[in-house]
């Protein structure tokens, strides 16, 4: 499967240095090693969800405690999770590092994500949810740790869009 | 039997939990008992009380969790009963108030009322200790059990599709909201 192997390890390594504890996903492609590497860390509370907007919540329950999490989501997944993004981490001040894999972009070959592709950005703007990209190698720890902070500081939901040049090795 | 009735039944044993809620009447009763500092109401977002349950029960093993949900936002987000079952925190006690009802918004009736068993799809789900109870003295034995034992656990209880006349209270809900989160570091700070 040629989704990069070193860069998952690379966004991994880069949320653990951020002190996150506690991870929900759910599985798709791009995602896989990033979810095998969090099984295999004892160290790492890993929450499989039948639904993306499951994470909201388990975000803010781990929020509360004082726990540092992440969300692992497809864009699609993102969509499924609007209605708790803003009636749940909006309304509440609740501050969650979504990690979304950026699908149906340039280069996707696979019919179905197309559209998910075209609202990604335009949604994430009218919510008004900072976001940026996870596109190069050298800049992911940066980038992550960077999202992290100003999720934290602002107590709000903030997204980076794991991209096909980073996620993708063909 | 009326929701209030069993909220007043098992009031002080709240006091040992972290309790949060769903929307609408059953905060606006519960708070009419008297609002406490590890209440949580999650007054949208329908369906995620339980999630945030699961997320306080993982994140705090030691801390008894209880989230008091409703047949409308369990039925809105089914999916959580298999992520609770599949995690078990032994420490979580889920109830379900089922009025059969979405009494908030007009009292259209639910699934519930044309026969979906909710401690039924719970087991299903694989959720190892369920019930259903239908009166007072039932219900509170059910929760005092339930806290003093370990183990997730769904109750159901059958109540009456009927609640206060506003749910509208004085608290706010970001006040509420970092309340909550401090009385759970001060609880922190005492263990320490």
């Amino acid at each position: 499967m040629p989704v990069s192997l070193e860069n998952s390890q690379l966004i991994y390594h880069a949320l653990k240095s951020c002190g996150v504890q506690l991870l929900s996903a759910l599985p798709e492609t791009w995602l896989v090693h990033l979810i095998h590497i969090a099984e295999n860390d004892p160290q790492m509370t890993l929450v499989r969800l039948a639904k993306e907007e499951e994470g909201v919540g388990l975000s803010a329950g781990a929020h509360f405690a004082g726990v540092k999490s992440a969300m692992l989501m497809q864009n699609h997944g993102f969509l499924a999770a609007i209605n708790g993004i803003v009636s749940f981490a909006h309304l509440y001040k609740i501050p969650l590092l979504m990690l979304i894999s950026y699908r149906g972009t340039f280069g996707e070959r696979d019919p179905w994500q197309t559209e998910g592709g075209n609202v990604t950005e335009p949604l994430l703007r009218a919510m008004n949810i900072p976001y940026s990209f996870l596109d190069a190698p050298a800049s992911v720890e940066k980038r992550i740790r960077d999202a992290h902070t100003l999720a934290e500081s602002s107590l709000q939901p903030v997204a980076l869009l794991l991209t096909r040049d980073l996620m993708w090795e063909e | 039997m009326l929701r209030l009735d069993c909220l007043r039944a098992i009031y002080s044993d709240l006091e040992k939990c972290l309790v949060v809620t769903i929307m609408g009447a059953l905060p606006a009763e519960l708070q009419s008992l008297g609002h406490r500092p590890n209440f949580f109401y999650l007054q949208h977002a329908m369906g995620l009380a339980s999630s945030t349950g699961l997320g306080l029960a993982l994140s705090l093993p030691h801390q008894k969790v209880m989230v008091l949900d409703g047949d409308g936002s369990l039925l809105m987000n089914l999916g959580t009963l298999t992520t609770l079952a599949r995690y078990k925190p032994k420490n979580l006690l889920h109830i379900v108030f089922d009025n059969e009802s979405l009494l908030s918004v007009g009292g259209f009736p639910t699934a519930t009322g044309t026969g979906t068993d909710l401690e039924g799809i719970a087991r299903a789900a694989g959720i190892p200790e369920t019930s259903t109870v239908r009166t007072v003295e039932e219900f509170t034995k059910a929760i005092r059990h339930a806290i003093s034992s370990d183990g997730l656990e769904t109750i159901v209880a059958k109540v009456e599709a009927t609640g206060p006349k506003t749910f509208v209270t004085d608290l706010g809900l970001l006040e509420n909201r970092f309340q909550f989160r401090r009385h759970i570091q001060s609880l922190a700070a005492k263990t320490k």
